[in-house]
C-alpha cells in the first residue's frame, strides 16, 4: 500500500517537472512574440508629436525611413515625394519661435498653436513637427500620418537608429548583414581548423595523446564568454588594427575570430565523435584495396561521417549567431551594412544587450528589441529544425 | 608463392603465433582451419599486413610473397597490397554506389581514363558473378544489396585492382547457405588465375574448395598437408581429434 503511494508520488514529481520545464519554454516564447509582434502597427513618431503640412498638399502618409531623409534634408523638394516641385520647408518649435514675435507667441509660448496654424497655412511648402495637442478643430493645416512599423520596412530597413528624432529608424538590415558576416566568418574560420583537428584526434594521434587532447578541448567550451571577449579585446583587436593599419581594431573580423575559436569545441567533439563512429571495416577496406591512409580518410572516413560533420557545422553557427558578450566586445556596434570584415558592425544579440538597459519600458524601442528577439529565436530555430532533419537522414543510413 | 618462415607474432605479452613455416602454393587454394584464437586470422592478416594498423604488436620471422619479404623496411605497404588482397568477414562496401565501389580501387591508384575504368569494373564484377544481378543498377547504393551480393561485390572491387593473392577471412560465416554455395563457386572459379588463402571455421567448407589445409591450435601450426590427406589421412591425433568433431 505504502510502496504504491511512493511510487505514484514519485511518477507525479516526475510528471510535475517535465510539464513545468515544456511550460516555461512556451511561456516565453509566447512573451517573447506577443511583446515582438505588438511592436508591428506601431507608430516610429516621437511621442506626443505630430507631422503637418499645408492643405494644399496631397501628401497623405509617409514611411519612417522617407521622414528621416527628409529631416536628414537628403530629401529636400517636394518633387522626391511625388509632389509639386518646391523646396521642403522644414519647421519645428524653436524655428517658429525664432520667426515669430515673443508678443505673437507670447511669454510663455501659450499662443505657439496660432503661430504654428498661422505658418502652416500660409507656407505651401512646409513641413513642420509640432506638439499633438495642437491638432484641433482650428488647425488649418493637414496631419501627415507616418506609415506603421510593418514586417518589411523591418527587414529591409537600412538603418537602425531606434532613438532618433522626429522619427525612430528600426531597419535591422545592418544588424541581420552583421550578424550573418560574424558568424559566416566565424564558420569560416572554425570549420577546417575544428575538422583538421578532429581528424587529427580521431585518426592520427595515438591514443595517449588524445587522452590529453580532448579533455583540454572540451574546457575550451567551458570557458565563459566574457572571458572570450576580454582576451579579443586585449589581444586580436589590437592585433587587426596594427595588422591591417586600421583606426579601429574593433571590427566583424574580431568578432569572426573570437566565434571562430567559441564555436571550435562544438565542431571538434561532434565531427570527431562522428568520425570515430565510421566503423574499422571500412578504413580496412580501403587499407586492403593499397589505397594511403589519407586516401582512406578523404574518400572513405570523411564521406562516411559527412551528416555528422555537417550536423557539427550547423551547431557550430548555431552557438555563432546567438552568442552576444564576446561580440558585443569586439565588433565596435556600429550598424553598418557591409560585407567588409575591415570594418565595425553590430549583431542582433549585441544590440539587444546593449540597447534593452537605456529602452524604455513598453515604448516602441523596448517592443523592437523584442521584435530582434524574435528574428533571432526564428533563425536559430530554423538552424535546429535543419540539425534533426539531417540527423534523422543520418539515422536512415 | 608465398613463403612463411620462422614466423612469430606478438600482442603485446600475448604469444599468437609460435615459429609458424611454411609455403603456400600459387594458383590454389589454401585453407586455415583450427578452433576460435588459434591465430590462424592472425597469420592470414600478416600477409598483407593488416595487422600494422593494430598498436602494441611484434613480428620476427619472415614472410615472403612473390621472394621479396614483405616487412622489408623497403616494401610500399600499398604496393603489397594491391598484390595481395582482401576479402573480410562481413561484407563491407562502402556507402557508395555499386560502380564506385568497383571502381575505388583504382582511382586511388589514380586512374583517371573513365573509359578504362568503366571496362576493368563491368570486367571484376563479371569475375565475381555478380554481373546479370547489377547491370542495371550500378548507380544504386550498394548497402541496398543482400549480404551474399555485397559480398560477392566485395570480390569484385578486391580483383578490379588485379591481386595475385586473394586472402579472404571467414567470407561466408555471415551468409546464407544459398549464397554461401555461390561464394565457394566463385572461389573455385578463381583458383585458375589467383593465389588464394582462406580462413574458415566450416571444415565441409574447406574440404569442398581448398587444395591444401593447415590446421592451426593455439598459435601452432599443427600439420599442413594436402586437404584430402588433411581430413583422410591425419598425421596428428588433435588434427583427427579436430576434423572429425571430437572438439572445436
Amino acid at each position: 500500500m505504502f510502496k504504491k503511494l511512493s511510487q505514484k508520488v514519485q511518477v507525479g514529481v516526475l510528471a510535475i517537472c517535465s510539464l513545468a520545464t515544456s511550460i516555461t519554454v512556451i511561456l516565453i516564447i509566447i512573451f517573447l512574440f506577443s511583446e515582438g509582434i505588438s511592436f508591428l502597427g506601431m507608430k516610429p513618431t516621437e511621442e506626443g508629436y505630430v507631422l503637418a503640412v499645408n492643405t494644399k498638399n496631397n501628401l497623405n502618409s509617409i514611411s519612417p525611413e522617407l521622414c528621416k531623409k527628409v529631416f536628414d534634408q537628403e530629401v529636400d523638394n517636394w518633387s522626391q515625394l511625388g509632389e509639386k516641385d518646391m523646396p521642403i520647408e522644414l519647421v519645428n518649435s524653436d524655428q517658429i519661435a525664432t520667426l515669430y514675435s515673443e508678443e505673437a507667441i507670447g511669454s510663455e509660448m501659450e499662443y505657439l498653436d496660432t503661430c504654428y496654424n498661422d505658418y502652416v497655412s500660409k507656407h505651401v511648402g512646409v513641413f513642420a513637427v509640432m506638439p499633438k495637442n495642437y491638432v484641433t478643430s482650428k488647425f488649418k493645416g493637414r496631419v501627415v500620418e507616418v506609415q506603421e512599423n510593418s514586417i518589411a520596412s523591418f527587414v529591409r530597413g537600412r538603418e537602425w537608429f531606434p532613438t532618433a528624432k522626429p522619427i525612430a529608424q528600426f531597419g535591422i538590415l545592418p544588424l541581420l548583414m552583421g550578424t550573418l558576416i560574424v558568424s559566416l566568418g566565424a564558420i569560416l574560420i572554425a570549420l577546417p581548423l575544428g575538422l583538421a583537428c578532429a581528424i587529427y584526434m580521431s585518426e592520427i594521434a595515438k591514443k595517449r595523446r588524445r587522452k590529453i587532447m580532448k579533455p583540454l578541448v572540451e574546457l575550451l567550451a567551458g570557458i565563459p564568454s566574457v572571458v572570450y571577449g576580454f582576451f579579443g579585446l586585449i589581444v586580436i583587436v589590437p592585433l587587426i588594427q596594427t595588422l591591417f593599419h586600421l583606426d579601429v581594431g574593433e571590427t566583424a573580423l574580431a568578432g569572426s575570430i573570437i566565434l571562430g575559436i567559441m564555436a571550435l569545441p562544438t565542431i571538434i567533439t561532434i565531427s570527431e565523435d562522428a568520425l570515430r563512429n565510421v566503423p574499422n571495416a571500412m578504413r580496412e577496406a580501403s587499407l586492403a584495396m593499397g589505397a594511403t591512409k589519407w586516401q582512406t580518410i578523404y574518400k572513405v572516413v570523411i564521406p562516411y561521417a559527412s551528416s555528422g560533420i555537417t550536423t557539427a557545422t550547423v551547431l557550430g553557427i548555431g552557438r555563432a549567431i546567438g552568442e552576444t558578450m564576446a561580440v558585443l566586445m569586439v565588433t565596435g556596434n556600429a550598424a553598418n551594412v557591409t560585407l567588409n570584415y575591415l570594418k565595425p558592425v553590430r549583431t542582433i544579440p549585441a544590440t539587444i544587450a546593449a540597447e534593452l538597459g537605456e529602452a524604455p519600458s513598453g515604448g516602441i524601442h523596448f517592443k523592437a528589441l523584442f521584435a530582434l528577439g524574435c528574428i533571432l529565436f526564428l533563425i536559430t530555430m530554423s538552424i535546429n529544425l535543419y540539425v534533426n532533419f539531417v540527423s534523422k537522414r543520418r539515422g536512415v543510413k | 608463392m608465398i613463403q612463411i618462415k620462422n614466423v612469430n607474432f606478438y600482442y603485446k605479452d600475448f604469444h599468437a603465433l609460435t615459429d609458424i613455416t611454411m609455403q603456400i602454393p600459387d594458383k590454389a587454394v589454401t585453407a586455415f582451419i583450427g578452433p576460435s584464437g588459434c591465430g590462424k586470422s592472425t597469420l592470414l592478416r600478416l600477409i598483407n599486413r593488416m595487422n600494422d594498423l593494430i598498436d602494441g604488436t611484434r613480428l620476427t620471422g619472415n614472410i615472403l610473397v612473390e621472394g621479396q619479404d614483405i616487412y622489408d623496411k623497403k616494401v610500399e605497404v600499398e604496393e603489397l597490397r594491391k598484390k595481395v588482397g582482401m576479402v573480410f568477414q562481413k561484407p563491407n562496401p562502402f556507402p557508395k554506389s555499386i560502380f564506385e565501389n568497383v571502381a575505388y580501387g583504382l582511382r586511388v591508384q589514380g586512374m583517371k581514363n573513365e573509359t578504362e575504368i568503366k571496362d576493368r569494373v563491368e570486367d571484376a564484377i563479371k569475375k565475381a558473378a555478380l554481373w546479370s544481378e547489377v547491370e542495371r543498377i550500378l548507380n544504386n547504393n550498394a548497402t541496398n544489396l543482400s549480404g551474399g551480393q555485397q559480398q560477392r561485390l566485395c570480390i569484385a572491387r578486391c580483383l578490379a585492382v588485379e591481386p595475385h593473392v586473394i586472402l579472404m577471412d571467414e567470407p561466408a560465416s555471415a551468409l546464407d547457405p544459398i549464397s554461401t554455395a555461390k561464394i565457394e563457386e566463385l572461389v573455385l572459379d578463381l583458383k585458375s588465375k589467383y593465389t588464394i588463402v582462406i580462413v574458415t571455421h566450416n571444415m565441409q567448407q574447406a574440404l569442398r574448395i581448398s587444395d591444401h589445409t593447415a590446421f592451426f591450435y593455439l598459435g601452432e601450426l599443427v600439420e599442413y598437408n594436402t586437404t584430402h590427406d588433411i581430413f583422410h589421412n591425419p598425421a596428428q591425433e588433435k588434427t583427427k581429434n579436430y576434423v572429425t568433431g571430437q572438439f572445436g
